[in-house]
């Protein structure tokens, strides 16, 4: 049996991450930018909307391992299927690294990682300035490939839903399409 | 059949959304806004006449490590829940400090001493604080700081004064300086924190706080041209020697404001009759130099508060807590510049 379309499950955990880690990256880039009282109630977000993030997207993996992902149209050039197979893999590679490496920064730098006033995380590294350094700055570049490759992502699904409009655009899409009179070219 | 379409009209679409995307980034991120007073700028203000201290604190940059404890008198429950004020001893570990941005500062030449503090409680919820020996902020705003750090770093003799001519709250820390009494001794200091939080009470009610640190010595004053002849770093010799012997104490008090009383502006002191609890004692058991020291790579971030005090609406600890950041990020990724004690080494 061919699968058209992702698992409710899966387009539902696929736009409520989405909307996670877009305000995410947008919450970091800010929370580093102002001096303002908005400094401190931006990072009060980030660090337990980062751990969301890492527990949800367990959630999408075993989710994608149970249900797995529609296939591509036959008709898709292999280079195009080829980016979209890394672009995903990328993807929740970041999705998985990126929180990790904030958690691991703040235990390096010593910080208490503070979720919520009196809940904290335990260290997942030693204190290290050499580790803070190194997690810190792949944090900062890996967020910016994240939002390029979100972009990307974007542009891609646009381009499958408004140029070639080949039924791929609909398989994540937020709400299910109506039934088409005609299937969808395999 | 649906007509063919034109994949051009989608195509400027897609560029537009992504391109839109791209730059509401760019915005949030202050790239195109470069007048933004970020974090990272406000901390390439401190900087000595050699420039900016690498490998160390951007601002209070010469200072000294110590361990101790905080013992809790348990007065402080009554106004705040955090555990750090139920009756106990706590490990606490701090730094001395020259509040000036020049690692190569003389201690007899500089008006402003700090001393901050991490305490910790069992459960793993930590209390930082930084504070200073003048009884107010020499400013009311960040930005006004930012604006005096740059007057007084930059070399002009005009930029200060004419700092001041537009600040005239300025002139109050002016006399303070000029008037009050120099000491031979960090252990000799009242120190300040001077920013308002709000400490939670068990039944949720709110206290506008400040809080202080009270010698157990008595102040001697010394005349400052005495202390411009003794050794640039006569302070870290002095407290080292001093509590090699035996240790230093402080008395912490918190005072609480009265209804109406103004909790942004750390410039203004509270009326010197409001309500007082001594919270604990700090006592200073160990000193360690900076290098080797467990002070070094932590940074004393006002923000770091347990569950029971939070900020104010005084804007000065979001601005410590984002420019602090900066420099620890700066002074952790310069380590090689200022190296560890070679092992074996004499201290």
């Amino acid at each position: 049996m061919t699968r058209t379309s992702f698992a409710p499950v899966q387009r539902t955990l696929h736009w409520l991450m989405a909307v996670c880690i877009v305000a995410m990256l947008f919450i970091g880039v800010a929370m580093v930018a102002t001096i303002s009282p908005l400094h401190l109630t931006l990072i009060s977000i980030h660090k337990p909307l980062g751990i969301a993030i890492l527990l949800l997207v367990v959630v999408r993996l075993i989710a994608r391992f149970r249900y797995g992902a529609p296939a591509l149209p036959a008709d898709l050039p292999v280079p195009m299927k080829l980016a979209a197979g890394l672009s995903h893999i990328a993807l929740y590679g970041l999705m998985i690294v990126m929180p990790l490496l904030g958690w691991a920064m703040l235990s390096a730098a010593g910080y208490p990682v503070v979720l919520y006033p009196g809940i904290h995380l335990p260290p997942i590294v030693p204190q290290s300035d050499h580790l803070h350094t190194l997690f810190w700055n792949a944090h900062q570049l890996l967020a910016f490939a994240l939002f390029a490759l979100i972009l990307l992502h974007l542009a891609a699904a646009l381009f499958h839903a408004w140029v070639r409009r080949d039924g791929v655009f609909r398989t994540m899409a937020p709400v299910p399409y109506r039934q088409q009179q005609t299937a969808p070219a395999e | 059949m649906p007509q063919p379409r034109s994949p051009f009209l989608p195509l400027i679409a897609i560029a537009v959304i992504v391109g839109g995307s791209a730059a509401a980034f760019a915005y949030t991120a202050g790239w195109l806004t470069p007048d933004r007073l970020t974090p990272n700028r406000f901390a390439d203000a401190f900087r000595g006449p050699q420039g900016p201290a690498i490998g160390h604190r951007r601002n209070h940059a010469k200072g000294i490590c110590f361990t101790g404890t905080f013992e809790s008198t348990g007065a402080g429950s009554a106004l705040s829940k955090a555990k750090v004020f139920t009756p106990g001893l706590y490990p606490i570990l701090g730094r001395f400090s020259i509040a000036n941005p020049d690692l190569a500062a003389v201690d007899g030449t500089q008006r402003v001493r700090g001393m901050a503090f991490r305490v910790a409680t069992p459960d793993g919820q930590e209390w930082r604080t930084a504070m200073i020996d003048v009884p107010f902020f020499p400013v009311s705003r960040p930005e006004e700081l930012y604006e005096l750090t740059v007057a007084s770093t930059s070399g002009d003799p005009k930029a200060v004064p004419a700092f001041a001519a537009a600040h005239p709250e300025l002139a109050r820390f002016g006399a303070w300086a000029k008037t009050a009494p120099w000491t031979g001794s960090y252990a000799e200091e009242r120190y300040n924190g001077l920013n308002t939080f709000i400490f939670t009470d068990g039944t949720g009610a709110e206290h506008p706080v400040r809080w202080s640190l009270l010698p157990a010595e008595q102040p001697v004053p010394v005349p400052p041209d005495e202390l411009a002849k003794r050794d640039p770093s006569f302070l870290e010799q002095e407290i080292q020697q001093r509590v090699a012997n035996h240790p230093a104490r402080w008395a912490m008090t918190v005072t609480v404001a009265n209804p109406g009383d103004q909790t942004a502006d750390p410039n203004q002191p509270w009326p010197a009759d409001r309500r007082t609890v001594t919270v604990g004692t700090v006592t200073v058991a160990q000193i360690e130099p900076e290098p080797d020291g467990p002070c070094r790579d932590i940074t004393f971030d006002p923000a770091v508060l347990p569950d029971g005090i939070k900020t104010s609406d005084d804007p000065f600890p979001s601005a410590r807590s984002a420019v602090y950041a900066v420099s620890y990020d700066r002074r952790t990724a310069e380590a090689s510049a200022y190296p560890h004690t070679p092992a074996g080494a004499k201290p």
